[in-house]
């Protein structure tokens, strides 16, 4: 919190953690004997994508309902909004026949891809301008829509206090699901089908001549905006802002009477959390590679509100922490647990499909049962002590 | 009244709080001199803190009007459904005129900072972030220029001038602890220090004293004295504690059951007959 403290340890740290991303996914094309654990396909790079979308939505809900006492669950639906926005400002006009071919074509033509390539060209260092352009405004955009919706339902929904407001921004988000899914908005929203052939986190790969990868981005790109994003909620939870938010949480009563005006707050608090959720959501987009209603369900929302709680409600870190461990059980760790499984020639019982979700509910339980203050109760791992190695602390696996 | 010469910090007219057919608060009216330290007592379940409520925004009086600094802040007139329960006086005094319900952070914002009863302080902060977010209110600077840090000059004034205000009110030392980990006497301080942050010119506190032994008592007796001088406060306040009311008060008012029954210098309404049966009781025999 003291401003004489430099934040370049942390800052040098961070590079580090990118390089160390790129040589990772790349170091099975310089030494092809390694374990099938370093090939780009393996899980491990799976889990660093997914984590590092899921932990940007998971510390913009925790900004809302940790640190301004918000209990919101509209995080899927400002997702969706977020994913949509940006699948359908990216898909290049070339594709968009063939994927809105159940309903003629795409009412909307313009496409941020082709603007840019008209400008920059189709090939060489031309094309990574417009690609990195194109992406990054329509990540923008995507925000800036989640945002927007954020601050029409705002006015009517934080009126409504703790479990009448979860309810409420829940509700929010189905219906938005259902209208993305309306067959009537086809020609924009492509009804119930994906959109999909824009830009996705491995376009960002850089091919040679001839088609072949020379050097893989596709895991550091999420990690870059994930990070960039996190950094910027992290300011605004230390600036006077994130006090205000603060002061919210803890009494309502005592903040109103010291001049901090309860509405605008929220609202505040509302719309940025709602912006990095749509960003989440545009970058959610990019890593299955397709945009569909149905799969921003409020199941979606439950596991990023148990990651809020395992990681502890008020601790940025933690969510990122809980993030990174979460999806790696979910989809690597504890996969081993829905096929069969020998050892020896004893065939393990009760190993099948699904007894995955049966271990893993066991061990939240577990967790929320024990350990309700989560993983890092409200504190925070310190970065700067972390990379200079004054007060190091276990589990530094977040960025 | 005597006060006449001086200009009101806080005057306060015919103010009636009805909850359903309950009368509260009723027609109620206090000047509060500038500079001067005003008492409001009063038994348990008078309307005390109900008057409070209604100055800081946290109720919209049924009717009346609170004047701050001389221009109209608060106005009501019963409406409605509201008129025809309506038991208290002056129902037609204030209609047609506009109604005025600020919020209670508008009304901080005038310049009117309060304490509670029940002490409420951001438990999950410092001492120190207690007061600095207090500050907030007034600080230069937008979402933008917080996040980007770009209000770096204001951010630095704002702490500078809490860590002063800390130092003055001697919580200095306490600073990076947690602030509902401070004994008792002190929140309340802290309390008032962070009631101070917001730059108030009335200071409001209810039951100052509630809980605190008689040494804590007589400190805090002078320390608001202190207070009032040093930053040029008018103090109006809430108390059970007479001992502290009659050593530190201008002028004081009493209600009991909504209603005023009494007000006066200190000396003057501790030898006032209703005072004394207000507050032991009229026997059962007698009345």
């Amino acid at each position: 919190m003291s401003e004489k403290k430099s934040n370049l340890p942390a800052l040098i740290g961070i590079v580090i953690l990118f390089l160390f991303i790129i040589l990772l996914e790349n170091i099975r094309s310089f030494i092809p004997g390694l374990p099938m654990i370093f090939d780009p396909m393996s899980p491990l790079f799976t889990v660093l994508k997914k984590a590092a979308v899921y932990s940007l939505v998971a510390v913009s809900m925790n900004l809302l309902n940790g640190f301004t006492g918000l209990f919101s669950l509209g995080q899927a639906g400002f997702m969706l909004l977020g994913a949509y926005t940006y699948a359908i400002l990216t898909v290049p006009s070339a594709m968009k026949d063939q994927v809105y071919y159940l309903f003629g074509g795409c009412a909307f033509q313009f496409s941020l891809v082709d603007f840019f390539q008209g400008i920059f060209g189709s090939a060489g260092a031309g094309y990574a301008v417009g690609l990195i352009l194109s992406c990054l405004i329509a990540i923008i955009l995507a925000g800036v829509v989640a945002g927007f919706f954020a601050f029409l339902i705002g006015f009517p929904v934080l009126r409504l206090k703790s479990d009448y407001l979860a309810i409420a921004t829940l509700g929010f988000a189905e219906i938005l699901r259902a209208i993305f899914q309306w067959q009537t908005l086809g020609p924009v929203t492509n009804g119930a089908n994906m959109i999909k052939g824009f830009p996705t986190f491995t376009s960002f790969n850089i091919t040679g001549a001839g088609g072949q990868v020379v050097l893989r981005l596709s895991t550091f790109v999420p990690f870059l905006i994930t990070t960039v994003c996190i950094a910027i909620i992290v300011l605004l939870i230390n600036s006077s802002y994130g006090r205000a938010f603060k002061s919210i949480r803890d009494d309502e009563i005592a903040a109103e009477a010291m001049g901090i005006r309860l509405f605008s707050h929220k609202m505040l608090s509302f719309v940025i959390s709602s912006f990095f959720a749509g960003v989440g959501g545009a970058m959610f987009a990019m890593y299955v590679a397709n945009a569909q209603a149905k799969a921003f369900t409020s199941t979606m929302t439950y596991e990023i509100l148990l990651i809020v709680v395992i990681g502890g409600i008020g601790s940025v870190s933690g969510s990122v922490l809980a993030t990174f461990l979460y999806v790696a059980c979910s989809e690597w760790w504890l996969r081993f647990l829905d096929s069969e499984q020998y050892i020896g020639s004893f065939k393990v019982p009760l190993l099948r499909n699904g007894f995955r979700m049966v271990v893993f509910s066991v061990v939240i339980m577990i967790i929320v049962l024990f350990f309700s203050q989560g993983i890092m109760g409200n504190r925070e791992i310190d970065l700067n002590a972390i990379f200079t190695g004054k007060k190091r602390r276990s589990g530094s696996q977040g960025k | 009244m005597d006060n006449k010469a001086k200009k009101n910090a806080l005057h306060i007219e015919n103010v009636t709080m009805q909850f359903g057919g309950v009368v509260s608060v009723n027609n109620l009216s206090i000047d509060v001199p500038e500079h001067d330290i005003i008492a409001l007592i009063g038994p348990n379940g008078a309307g005390k803190t109900t008057a409070f409520n209604c100055i800081t925004g946290v109720y919209k009086p049924t009717n009346g009007l609170i004047e701050f600094m001389g221009t109209p802040m608060v106005r009501s007139y019963p409406s409605g459904k509201d008129r025809k329960n309506y038991k208290g006086e002056n129902a037609d005094k204030y209609r047609g005129k506009s109604v005025l319900n600020p919020t209670p952070d508008e009304i901080t914002k005038l310049g009117i900072a309060r304490t509670f009863q029940n002490i409420r302080l951001w438990n999950s902060m410092t001492v120190f972030e207690n007061v600095l977010t207090a500050k907030h209110m007034r600080a230069k600077q937008n979402v933008f220029s917080a996040i980007f840090r770009g209000n770096r000059s204001e951010e630095k004034r704002m702490r500078e001038e809490t860590m002063e205000l800390l130092k003055e009110q001697g919580l200095d030392a306490y600073k990076d602890e947690n602030a509902t980990s401070l004994p008792y006497g002190l929140q309340r301080r802290l309390e008032i220090a962070r009631a101070l942050a917001t730059d108030p010119k009335l200071l409001l506190l209810d039951e100052p004293a509630a809980g605190m032994n008689p040494q804590e008592t007589l400190e805090l007796a002078d320390f608001v004295q202190e207070i009032r001088e040093k930053y040029d406060l008018t103090v109006f306040l809430i108390e059970h504690h007479m001992d502290l009311v009659m050593n530190i008060s201008d002028y004081i008012y009493v209600i009991d059951f909504g209603s005023e029954i009494a007000r006066g210098k200190p000396d003057e309404v501790q030898s006032n007959q209703k005072v004394i049966e207000a507050y032991l009781g009229v026997g059962e025999e007698e009345g």
